[in-house]
Parts: structure tokens; sequence; C-alpha cells
């Protein structure tokens, strides 16, 4: 018998600012993304708002071990925890498992650059590169880079003694994150997981990796729906990460409960024409009826095609809903896309604002989730 | 139908019907059984890539599966996908390229390597910065390297090509990964969400600049002169692990399906336990407790306890700190009986196989007991008096096996244990 998962934490950071109340005020009300131009040009992308870093991560030995996509992400997991009421509960905290969505660390772009242009015309490239390496790389970068880092930083700065979990895999492991959780909670294998994810858009190893792709946007902002002239992502910073708890834990302990996440589903198959649409419309009829009235959150990329199938499947789906394109609030944040909307969901849910949401996402090049929330 | 099995728990049990295996050693289980038995060392002079100027140039590579040169990705699909085959074809479940179940993968992260941004760079006139990379890229004539440098691009490949249903999982906790894949397939059987998953741990990621940042962290074996005697797991004289290439796969099925359509029982994955450690990033916390946790976890999810393990394989990274704090763990599980209880460590063989070290170590764990006989832990010539334990030193022993406890504790506070049984009818 699956038990109900209920959200009682959540923790966001993004361009937009930080906390629940920012990101529902933009949510509930269009207001105009935070949007750079400049920095990165010709890609735009949604800078972070700077983080009172303190606030989160006291110690500055810890928030020098970090790079800025794992304190952004140790960040974001504080606020949930916070928001849950758990940050001075040691109990809990033993009992808390961690589910990570990552990617990896920054590279040191000026150490790169240097060493690429003198291995040009280096004579013995291999030994340079190796001197170049064990002279210029930060020994301490290896861990602010390694995936699985952003939980076990969260684990050193929060005081998180349970297990973690770290899942990589562009946006579906966002995805798989949230639905691993979802389902261990729901079949009694735990009772509390902090699941989320962060992404530093403000990184050109990371623009490069998505430009050899042609996957980006190289045009001024567009909404993500209306970006046929120019398709492609436009990324931005964002952290979420989010309590799941059992209906039965939270309800014993007096925590209030944002949203029941009642479905979580993913999928993946090679893409073709219309195989996004027929994924997501598989997915969306798993969660049986849904009222028309839903709010539907959309964690599209912007990409061309797969972004087009994506509505169709919305529409499809809850003819009647409020869609909005979480890329058009925060920007599109990769493996925290999908925890993100999730999280805007909740909190819209939160407010009183909507009874029922459902929320999609089609990577940029592989994998479809979608999720369910329910007023709970 | 038959009745239904259940564990102590009222839990679907786990069974495993494959198991495929990849290392320094050599392709598959029979030859890698026979180094490991005859206590040969798969770790070897790097000549993959220069080493002049490298404080360690030795490991544990994988040379025998490409001619030419390979991105860490390629190599890690490789023996992702040889480890598959073998654990596939012997669990003889479902159709060539339609696997009925669920994947679980252990991958190392993955990020552009010096040799294809060279080959951006070559196109660029003066400063070979980002900016110039990007404007290189945004001629999309390399499209190629995007998808070898995603995160997900080696399960996404490996899924294709087994067939694996649902969405694959590419999971990381360090050097624990090959066991949570494990874990992960076993929590998704339990759950009845799917009655098959093919687990893998893969690591093919030895280039220049991987070493190099183990070797700033002082990690490393710097015993380059023997390099086969460079892993001394537990003994007195060990400086630091040697970095290994492989990968291991098994086939983890629903007991009751298993028995259904007539399968061969391998072995049982009977529990996992896990607990984090929020001490330091890489150093495990001093009195050993997530480690005793995680293991004592492991055998409470097994219904066992201590006194049904009959042996250990260890983490046993050859680390300083490693190898101490896991024989004072074990110690503290096992108590006195710890002096008598045969455990041994893989890596002195194979090296540290990273990310794929806790799916070798349990396909090795399940040929132990199948094949009734331990694998040695070679380079025991010095013991270390602080750390007193059978460590079947040197020479493989016959034993009769029944139950391994197999330990994987990784940086970033990561560990991970395995309850690994024989089959119900097993002598």
């Amino acid at each position: 018998m699956a038990r109900d998962v209920v959200i009682t934490g959540i923790g966001l950071a993004s361009s937009l600012g930080e906390g629940i109340e920012a990101h529902a005020h933009a949510l509930a009300s269009n207001a105009a993304p935070v949007v750079d131009t400049q920095s990165f040009a010709p890609y735009p992308l949604h800078p972070l708002k700077p983080l009172e870093l303190d606030k989160q991560i006291p110690k500055k030995s810890d928030q020098r071990q970090m790079e800025p996509w794992q304190r952004l992400g140790v960040y974001a997991a504080g606020l949930a925890l916070d928001d849950a009421g758990l940050k001075e509960d040691a109990e809990a905290k033993s009992q808390l498992q961690v589910i990570v969505a990552a990617g990896g660390g920054e590279r040191d772009h000026a150490v790169d650059a240097a060493i690429l242009t003198g291995l040009r015309n280096a004579n013995q490239p291999g030994a340079f590169l190796n001197e170049r390496l064990m002279g210029d790389l930060r020994p301490t970068l290896f861990l602010a880079q390694l995936s699985n880092l952003l939980a076990g930083n969260i684990g050193i700065v929060h005081g998180i003694t349970g297990a973690s979990r770290t899942l990589m895999g562009e946006e579906q492991a966002g995805v798989d994150a949230i639905r691993t959780a979802q389902a261990r909670i729901a079949a009694g294998q735990a009772e509390i997981i902090l699941v989320g994810g962060a992404y530093n858009a403000e990184r050109r190893d990371m623009l490069l990796l998505f430009e050899l792709g042609g996957f980006l946007r190289s045009a001024d902002f567009a909404p993500v729906f209306a970006r046929s002239d120019a398709p492609g992502m436009i990324t931005g910073s964002a952290g979420a990460f989010l309590v799941l708890e059992s209906a039965e834990r939270a309800a014993a302990r007096g925590a209030k409960a944002h949203a029941r996440l009642s479905h979580v589903g993913a999928h993946r198959s090679r893409r073709q024409p219309g195989s996004v649409a027929k994924a997501l419309d598989e997915l969306l009829a798993g969660f049986g009826p849904l009222g028309s009235d839903a709010l539907a959150i959309s964690a599209a990329t912007g990409c061309a095609e797969i972004t087009d199938e994506e509505a169709a499947a919305i529409a499809k789906a809850v003819p009647g809903a409020r869609r909005v394109a979480t890329g058009d609030l925060v920007g599109h944040s990769v493996e925290a896309a999908f925890p993100v909307s999730v999280a805007l969901a909740a909190a819209a849910l939160s407010t009183g604002a909507v009874k029922e949401a459902i929320v999609t996402g089609a990577a940029h090049w592989r994998g479809e989730g979608a999720a369910r929330l329910v007023k709970a | 139908m038959g009745a239904s099995h259940r564990d102590s728990q009222g839990r679907p049990i786990v069974a495993v019907t494959g198991l495929g295996i990849v290392t320094s050693l050599g392709q598959g289980k029979d030859a890698n059984w026979e180094a490991l038995t005859a206590g040969r060392s798969g770790i070897h002079r790097i000549e993959r890539f220069p080493t002049e100027g490298l404080r360690t140039t030795i490991a544990a590579t994988v040379d025998f599966l490409f001619d030419g040169s390979f991105a860490a990705p390629e190599l890690s699909e490789k023996l992702a996908t040889l480890a598959a085959e073998e654990a596939v074809a012997q669990s003889g479940l479902g159709e060539a390229g339609d696997f009925p179940g669920e994947l679980f993968m252990a991958v190392p992260p993955v990020e552009m390597e010096w040799p294809q941004k060279q080959e951006l760079a070559q196109a660029v006139d003066g400063d070979a910065d980002y900016d110039a990379l990007l404007r290189i890229a945004a001629r999309h004539k390399h499209q190629a390297m995007h998808e070898l440098f995603l995160f997900g691009g080696v399960a996404e490949h490996i899924s294709e090509k087994f067939g694996t249903k649902g969405s694959p999982i590419s999971l990381s906790t360090a050097c624990s990964s090959g066991a949570t894949a494990i874990q992960m397939g076993v929590e998704a059987i339990r759950r009845g969400e799917t009655e098959a998953a093919l687990c893998i741990g893969t690591d093919g990621s030895v280039h220049a600049e991987a070493l190099i940042r183990f070797s700033l962290l002082s990690a490393l074996s710097t015993q380059n002169d023997p390099p086969e005697g460079a892993a001394k797991p537990f003994s007195k004289n060990r400086d630091g692990f040697v970095m290994g290439e492989g990968a291991g796969a098994l086939v983890l099925e629903d007991y009751d399906h298993a028995l259904a359509r007539g399968a061969t029982i391998l072995g049982i994955v009977a529990g996992c336990g896990e607990r984090g450690d929020g001490f330091h990033r890489t150093r495990s916390s001093p009195d050993g407790k997530p480690a005793i946790l995680a293991m004592q976890d492991a055998l409470a999810d097994a219904g066992l306890t201590p006194d049904d393990v009959d042996y250990i394989n260890a983490h046993g990274t050859s680390t300083p700190e490693n190898d101490k704090m896991e024989a004072m763990s074990c110690s503290a599980v096992f108590g006195e009986r710890m002096a008598s209880l045969p455990i041994s460590s893989n890596k002195s063989m194979l090296g540290h196989t990273l990310t794929a070290a806790g799916a070798v170590e349990a396909v090795i764990s399940l040929m132990t007991i199948a094949n009734g006989r331990i694998p040695p832990t070679i380079n025991y010539n010095t013991p270390d008096p602080a750390i007193a334990l059978d460590v079947i030193p040197n020479e493989a022993r016959d034993a009769k096996v029944r139950t391994v406890l197999s330990n994987s504790f990784g940086f970033g506070g990561q560990n991970t244990c395995l309850v690994l049984t024989a089959g119900p009818n097993a002598a």
C-alpha cells in the first residue's frame, strides 16, 4: 500500500532572489525575468542574485572549499531545512536521506586557457601538460568539482549524517532524483528525504558543452515557448531543494505540508519526431484524471521541436490550464530544472493559489519527466 | 505460480542471476578468477600517456580494448558493455537488446578532456581562452563532443544497447558508487517497481589530469617500483591507493521470477546499509562511526548478525587512513571474532577501480561464495601491528563462504555496505 508523500520544506534560490515568497510572487505575477545579455555574450543567461552565504554556510572555511554551484546547492538545501523546521533537529538529520541531482564542478578557466595556448607550441605536449597541471591545479579544486561533493557538503555544513546519493545525467537526473525519493517514501523505504539540485549557469565551460551540440540560444531573451526564431536554451543559475516526508511523519510532528506529491514519472526513448509528446502523454495519462484548472509548470528547455511537443502534451492533458515555463522566470537550470519546477508548483499550492499542479520537463537531449502535486 | 518467497522483513528476495567483470587482469569471470586466486597484480607502468614529472607513474589500467586514443567515457562505456554482456548472457533473461528490467549505473563524473579542447584550440588564432573556444563551438562542426561529455551519455548508450526499461540511472557516491548502483537495484525490486535490474559500476577514467588530481591530494601510492608491489592494503608500509579501471555488472532479479523461469541463482543480495559522514570531505570520522553503522545497517537489513558473516571483502584501499579506520570499525562490529574472521582486499591486485569498485568487488565476492576460495591480499609482507587481521596474506585460501560483507567507503562521507549470500539451496 503506497503511502502519501508530502512536501514540508521548500528551498529556492535563483536570479529572482531566495525563498518561497519571492518565487511564488513572480509565479503569480508573471514578473519580468532578470537577464544578463552582456557578460557571456552572445549567450544571454539569468545570473544568480548574490546570496548572503553566511546565513546558510556560517564557516568561511566551508565556503572556500566549494565551487559556486555547491555553495548555491548547500544554501538552497539550508533554506529547505529551515522551512521544514529541521535545521536544529538532530534526530531528524540522522534519519534524513539526501538525493542530489548534480553535474560537475567548474574548470579554472584561466589555467585551462593558459595551458591550451601553451600546448599549441609545446615540443613535448605530454610533459608540458603534466608540469602545468601539477603546478597550477589547486589541490582542493578536485573536491570542489566532484559531483557527489555537493551532497557531501550539504552533510558537512548542515550536520546531516543520513546517507546521500548523487544522480547525474543533466535534466533527467533532477527528474529521477525526485522520482526515486517519492517512490522510496511511498514504499516505506525511507521516512524523510532532502532532494534537489543546483546549477551555476555563469560558467563558460558549460556554455561550451551545450554550444558544441548547438543547444544554446544566442539572441536576446525570448520566452521558452516563443523561440522559433532562434531555438535553444537560455540557462539560469538556480538551486532548489525539497524536504519530502511521509504524510504520517509530517502530521506526527505537526509540520506544515505545502503540497502532496502524488505522482512522479520518468521516461526515456530514442528521440524521433513525436516521441517527446508521446512520452509525456503517457506519463500524464498515468496520473489519473487531472483537474482542468490545474497549474501547468514546464521545465522545457526552449529547444525547437522538443519544446513544441511538450507544449502540445500539456495542452492535451490539461486544456484549460495556466501554463508557466520555469525558464521564463529563472532560466533553464539543467539538473536543477525539474526540482525548481516542482518547488515552484509546491509554492503555488502552499499559498492556496491553486489546488493542483502538473510539472513536465523534456530534457535537451534525452529523457522526459512529469509530476503531479495536489493540495496536502 | 509457486508460493511466493519473502525475506525476513516480508520483502521480495533479490537474487543474482548474472555476473560480468572486466579489469586490468582481463575480460570475464574466468580470466579474473584465475588471476585473482593466483595472487597476480594488474598494476603496471602507465603507457597511455606520458608520465614525466608525475610522482605516480603506475596504474591498473585496462589497455587491451582500444588500439587508438579514446576519451574516458568511451572506455567506461566499453568496459560496462563487456561486463553487462557477460552478466546478461549468464542470466539468460530477456532477448538480445530487450532486457526486461531497469538500469542502475555507477559512472565516473565526466568533463571535456584535453585532446578535445586541444582540437578546438587548434582552430583558434591568438589566446585559446573559453570565449575563443566558444566561437569555434558555435560553428557546430564538433557536435559529437557534446554527447561524448554528457553525464548521462554512457548510461543512455547502455540503455539503448541492452534495451533496459524505464529511465536509466547514472549515479555517483564516489568510491562506493558501484555498491550504490546495486543498492538502488535492490530497492527497486523490493518496491515491486521492476522484476529485474541491470546494475553496473564502470570506470575507465585514468588519464593525466585524473591521476594528477588524486596525486595532489596525496592519495596515491608513489612506490612505483615494482608496480605490482605498490598496493599493500593493511601493511605497515602502505602509502596510498593505485588507480584502477574496470567494470562489474550484476543482473538482479526477483527471486520468485528467477525460480519461475528456472534460472540458476548465483546468490542473494540480502542486505544493504549506507551512512553519511558529516566529518570531512576526504577523511572519515576518526571514531569510524558511520562505517560501523553502515555495516550494522547492512546486517540488520539482511536479518543477520555479525556471527553469520564468513568473510569480509574489504574496501582496503591501501591508504594509511582508510585501512586503519576500516580495521577498527570491523573490530567494533565483529568484536574478538575479527582476529580470525577472514578479510581481504581485491584492490591489492586490481588497484582502486573507484566508481566501479563496489560492483567489481560484489562480483568477486559472489565468485568467492561460488568457488569456496578466498582471493588473497597480496604484498602483505610487513604487517601493521596496529591492525591485527587475518587478511588472507599473499595466497588464496579454500574456505566455506556462505555470507560476505562487502565494504565501500568514499570521499564525501559515503559509506555503503552489502551483505551477499549463497542462494537458499546452496550446500
